[in-house]
């Protein structure tokens, strides 16, 4: 898993600090500026490699057919009318609605409450507790749930069957798997996120908080009126990131589907019906439509975050 | 790894903003009509002594074998039977449940164009159906002359059936599978039941087994397999395949229907249980509370004489005939056999046929270690009295499953898609909900043909 975001966050504030090197930036010497090249280079051949063309191959394979004639729109078309792609769309709507309200709600008064702990060596226990689930590979974490999961094997065995569920094809009834894969993520992710929040409330100003102190604000009014405003564009960067994870939901289910003897379809998601569509079916265009609009669909929702939250607004 | 944080978090948004411009460019360039082939074509070499056209030779490569975990005392055998052969050995989940792995990875490296495993395991028996389809097709014809025909001849009339399309051969069958009656004859002497030999004695056994004995049972459709147990033992069109390319699926006719009364009673007198044989559960709630289950030969070796499952007392179990419908001819059922197929691309096709020749009919894997009946004559004869010499399964084991074996009902295809996955998925959990079977039959009838038809079958 990586954290990319908790490099930025240790740096400091948000977005107030970038101005600063970037006005120094204009008196370093040539060779200095020709370094910075050398660093991003990494960055840039890799994104160029593993993301930014496999998705132009993908675009032009979705208008195209199969023999590289155009196809015009006739492979999206297929691909929604074909009789697993709307529930797929439900089952993964349903999880990232599920998982993002309570990763962003969760994780944010989490990380209040952490930060909100006085003692240093309590706060960065509960910290590292949190993110060490994180520490698993995604399959790896499944497979733990597998295990959790099933009430005859299960340590939490009372829990699943206080919610009434006996055996585990009752536990992974249709209805409740958005609920279980939010939770696997959830479990495996939110570690994470909560040492990226505590980073970007540390880069809250000192000064703000002891004025909202002394001006009679509590733990609850500050967090509401000083620390949640300064946090928005930290929330909304968590909720692009994770619904560009969420929406290519794909190891949860497909591990889920092989323990649970095929009663979790293999198709449940959108990235796992490309994945049939691709190497079942041999219908790699087919396959790179869904993808594209899968594309489509996390840029709008994106772009809608990125507005609200002011993510590009300079303070 | 859907859940982690993606890389290069400091710009995402340039990402996209770069990838959406680059992308309407592209577009536009698209509708201009580039057309570059992604894959060659390639001669399909019929004029080969073998019926295809192998690649280059090189009979010192090895060879890479595919197996389930069960069939790795296979391989394993193989290897210390001939060192001289040089194998790469790997486990995959050998298609179970119609998982699909065998043709998504073989779809991948037709991408690629390399990487093909030698030989592959399935346990399912329709991976012919589309292994010897297309123009990248991954089995090689076994009876154009690359297997002798006295060995293919070797097999039990019938056992090929599955791996045969349009009359060629294309790959091996490693077991039997044919269902049988088993039951428990101790308990059936403890209770004074006389053993079914039609389906509707064994649903009023049933009922009375529910009502007298509760916790015992006389079956379990809590496996992806239970529609091939008991809807292909019922004689139900639900899986029918003409050709290649036609399908039809009728759960409404009158067979199909009475099945599912039949379950759904059994599963409301308590009699029927809803838990996968393999899961925990059943180990758990039903060691030594199974009276009676219809089901394959293999369980013989994975339920009944398995240490860590039911763990059967030696010389209570039997394998009893095939049921049938009352005044019809009975029929057996089909679960699996796992079959053989060797790559077209192998570039040992010598060590190949060595390997496949072994692990279908040598005994020292298929009387000695295998689990269920094989499908080479001689070893499942020398299997079966190896059975009948060990004492652990009562009556006359041998006989009732070479019966069965060719009994089984020839109306159920071998289609391109998993019949155990659309029911796993359809069926599964809502009788697990408590739903009924026979309210059940549209919506799992819906789910076999939006299926066929996704892949490529004209559905009637």
């Amino acid at each position: 898993m990586t954290l990319a975001p908790s490099r930025a966050a240790a740096a400091g504030a948000p977005t107030g600090a970038r101005q600063r090197p970037r006005r120094a930036s204009r008196s370093v010497t040539g060779r200095w500026s020709r370094i910075s090249y050398l660093f991003v280079s990494g960055y840039v051949l890799f994104a160029l490699a593993f993301g930014i063309l496999p998705t132009l191959y993908a675009v032009r394979m979705s208008f195209t057919h199969d023999d590289g004639t155009f196809a015009g729109l006739s492979n999206f078309v297929d691909a929604v009318q074909d009789f697993r792609f709307l529930p797929a769309v439900g089952h993964v709507a349903a999880f990232v609605g599920v998982w993002l309200v309570s990763l962003l709600v969760l994780v944010t008064v989490l990380a209040l409450m952490v930060h909100a702990i006085g003692r240093a060596w309590l706060s960065s226990s509960v910290r590292f507790v949190y993110y060490i689930p994180g520490a698993l590979a995604g399959a790896a974490s499944v497979v733990l749930w597998l295990f959790l999961l099933n009430p005859t094997v299960s340590p939490v065995s009372a829990v699943l069957r206080a919610f009434g569920f006996s055996t585990f094809v009752e536990t992974i009834a249709p209805g409740n798997l958005p609920v279980i894969f939010a939770v696997i993520a959830f479990w495996s992710g939110a570690g994470g996120w909560i040492v990226v929040m505590y980073g970007a409330l540390n880069s809250i100003p000192v000064e703000v908080l002891e004025a909202a102190r002394l001006d009679g604000a509590g733990a609850v009014r500050t967090a509401l009126h000083v620390q949640l405003p300064m946090l928005r564009k930290w929330i909304s960067y968590m909720a692009i990131m994770s619904l560009a994870a969420g929406t290519q939901l794909f190891v949860e289910p497909r591990v889920l589907s092989q323990a649970s003897h095929a009663v979790v379809p293999n198709d449940y998601s959108l990235n796992q019906l490309a994945y049939l569509f691709a190497f079942k079916q041999g219908d790699l265009n087919g396959s790179a439509a869904i993808a594209v609009l899968l594309l489509l669909v996390t840029l709008v929702l994106s772009v809608f975050f990125v507005i609200r939250g002011g993510l590009f607004e300079r303070d | 790894m859907t859940t982690e944080h993606p890389r290069g978090a400091a710009t995402p948004l340039r990402h996209l903003v770069v990838a959406a411009t680059a992308a309407v460019t592209l577009l536009a360039l698209a509708a201009c009509g580039s057309s570059t082939s992604p894959s060659a074509s390639k001669s399909d070499g019929s004029t080969s002594a073998f019926g295809f056209a192998p690649v280059k030779q090189d009979s010192s490569a090895a060879i890479t074998v595919w197996v389930d975990a069960t069939r790795e005392a296979a391989a394993k055998q193989f290897q210390t039977a001939h060192p001289e052969v040089p194998i790469k050995v790997e486990t995959y989940d050998g298609g179970a449940d119609g998982s699909g792995s065998f043709q998504t990875k073989v779809e991948a490296f037709n991408q690629a164009g390399s990487g093909w495993p030698d030989v592959v395991f399935s346990t399912q028996n329709n991976e012919a159906a589309w292994a010897s389809q297309g123009k990248d097709a991954f089995a090689a014809p076994l009876d154009k002359g690359y297997l002798d025909k006295s060995f293919l001849d070797g097999f039990t009339p019938g056992a090929l059936a599955p791996v045969t399309v349009d009359g060629t051969v294309y790959g091996l069958r490693n077991d039997l599978a044919p269902t049988v009656t088993w039951y428990d004859t101790a308990l059936m002497k403890q209770f004074g039941y006389t053993v079914p030999t039609t389906w509707e004695a064994y649903q009023a056994l049933g009922e009375k087994v529910g009502k007298e004995h509760p916790g015992y049972i006389v079956g379990t459709v809590g496996d992806s397999f239970a529609p091939e147990i008991y809807f292909w033992g019922a004689k139900a069109p639900v899986n029918v395949v003409k050709g290649t390319d036609q399908f039809s699926a009728n759960t409404s006719d009158a067979s199909s229907v009475k099945m599912a009364t039949l379950v759904d009673d059994l599963l409301k007198s308590g009699s029927m249980a809803k838990e996968s044989v393999f899961s925990p559960e059943f180990v758990q709630k039903y060691t030594g509370k199974v009276l009676m289950m219809p089901g394959p030969v293999w369980y013989s070796g994975a339920l009944f004489n398995n240490p860590s499952s039911l763990k059967s007392a030696p010389g209570t179990i039997a394998a009893g005939l095939p049921l049938g419908w009352d005044g019809q001819q009975a029929v057996a059922g089909n679960v699996g056999g796992g079959t053989w197929y060797v790559s077209r691309h192998s570039a040992n096709l010598e060590a190949a046929k060595k390997f496949m020749e072994f692990v279908t009919s040598d005994p020292s894997y298929q009387v000695d270690l295998a689990q269920g009946l094989p499908a080479y004559k001689d070893a499942g004869d020398k299997w079966l009295a190896k059975q009948a010499a060990s004492g652990f399964f009562a009556g006359d084991f041998a006989k009732n499953v070479s019966a069965a074996a060719s009994e089984v009902w020839d109306g159920w295809g071998y289609p391109r898609f998993s019949q155990e996955a659309v029911w796993a998925k359809t069926v599964t959990p809502a009788l697990s909900a408590g739903k009924s079977l026979v309210d059940t039959l549209p919506e799992w009838d819906k789910a076999i043909k939006n299926q066929a038809q996704a892949n490529g079958y004209k559905v009637k």
